[in-house]
């Protein structure tokens, strides 16, 4: 039981940064494209800034759990998909996507 | 006089079909009415059950043209237009016993696994408290179980609740209601064990917040809110470390 809570908690506190960094990310492209967009133009701004690392490695993390606990309750919805041994995988999951976007953000950090 | 079509699914656990009754039209009928009238005039081993027949007992709830109701305060002008007819069934989500009569045993469980019964801080084992417990009307809690307490048991929300028929054992609108007004209520002193009876996916977070349960509730009660304030309650909980 208090694993499902734990789980939905952090559903809700990755909701509500993915909230927020959704609407950075929106502003950040908006602003980047105008005037063209080149991969010189991206990583002059994310080399060597941690304050972006850190930011897109949060919006990873957050995306990547909030997205699996999500399909973790549609999947016990509709295809009765339940249990401890699945829940862990959908975690695993979750941290596996989470880890794809970090890498990429660490590419922009350290290219 | 008019005539109104009534369809009426008859049969058991094991499977069933619709009969096809006609009465009366009458200005003023109410569902549980033609209901009574088909099972004393045409068909006296029809299965249904009803108590008060004012709106307080909760027993005679149906889905009624594709929606659970209780039957004795709804009229069939209001959900039959003329010339329409009426499709009854028993409540979905429990099982039939007969005809129109559900078991609601599963349902009371759940009222039983999320705590709902009181139980009092300074009189264990049911002893009778040494002074009335002072509560003022006007302070949060006792408004937030006030806004519950007038629930009949009648298992409408619960019937009409998606997340139910997706997983038998969540507890359900009414049970965690019912739990919600024993949250609120100061003379109780089993709040831990409550708080973690409702707790997970059989508990308030498997809920979805899409109020079917309140737009249905026939004594106007808001699950659907004390649902919320359950997931706000145990979410600050888990984020303090607190424990009930
Ligand atoms: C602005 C960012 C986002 C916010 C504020 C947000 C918010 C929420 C909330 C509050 C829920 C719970 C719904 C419920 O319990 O009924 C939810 C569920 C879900 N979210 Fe997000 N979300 C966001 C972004 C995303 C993204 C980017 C994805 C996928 C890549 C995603 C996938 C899901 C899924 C699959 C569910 C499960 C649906 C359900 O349980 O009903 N969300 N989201
Ligand atoms: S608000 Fe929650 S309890 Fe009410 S009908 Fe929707 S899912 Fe069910
Ligand atoms: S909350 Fe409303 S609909 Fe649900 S059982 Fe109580 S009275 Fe009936
Ligand atoms: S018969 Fe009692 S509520 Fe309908």
């Amino acid at each position: 039981m208090r694993g499902q809570l734990h789980l939905w908690v952090a559903q809700r506190l990755t909701a509500a940064f993915l909230a927020v960094a959704v609407a950075v990310h929106l502003v950040t492209i908006i602003i980047a494209v105008r005037g063209g967009l080149s991969a010189a133009d991206i990583l002059a701004r994310t080399r060597g800034s941690e304050a972006w690392l850190l930011f897109y490695a949060g919006f990873a993390l957050a995306a990547g759990l909030h997205a699996a606990i999500g399909l973790r309750a549609i999947a016990a919805e509709w295809l009765g998909w339940r249990g401890r041994g699945l829940d862990l995988l959908w975690l695993g999951l979750g941290l596996a996507t989470a880890l794809f976007g970090i890498r990429a953000a660490w590419g922009l950090y350290h290219a | 006089m008019d005539r109104l079509t009534v369809r009426i699914w008859r049969g058991d656990a094991a499977g069933g079909a619709f009969a096809a009754y006609e009465v009366a039209a009458r200005e003023n009928q109410t569902v549980l009415d033609v209901v009574s009238e088909i099972q004393r005039e045409q068909e006296p081993a029809l299965a249904y059950r009803f108590a008060c027949r004012v709106g307080m007992c909760g027993s005679c709830a149906m889905e009624v043209n594709g929606r659970a109701r209780w039957t004795c305060r709804t009229h069939v002008r209001r959900v039959a237009r003329p010339g329409e007819a009426l499709t009854l069934r028993p409540l979905p989500h429990l099982p039939v016993i007969r005809d129109l009569a559900t078991d609601m045993a599963p349902f009371f469980d759940k009222w039983a696994r999320a705590m709902g019964s009181f139980q009092p801080k300074d009189a264990p084992d049911g002893a009778v408290p040494e002074d009335f417990a002072v509560v003022p009307p006007g302070s949060k809690a006792r408004r937030e179980a006030d806004a519950g307490i007038e629930c009949i048991g009648c298992g409408v929300c619960h019937a009409s609740c998606d997340v139910v028929a997706w997983n038998p054992d969540y507890l359900g609108p009414a049970a965690l209601n019912r739990a919600w007004t024993l949250v609120n209520d100061v003379r109780d002193g089993a709040q831990a064990a409550r708080l973690a009876a409702v707790s997970g996916d059989a508990g308030c977070h498997s809920c979805h917040s899409t109020q079917s349960c309140t737009e249905r509730c026939p004594k106007g009660l808001d699950p659907s809110s004390a649902i919320a304030g359950l997931k706000r309650r145990l979410f600050w909980d888990a984020l303090l470390g607190r424990r009930g």
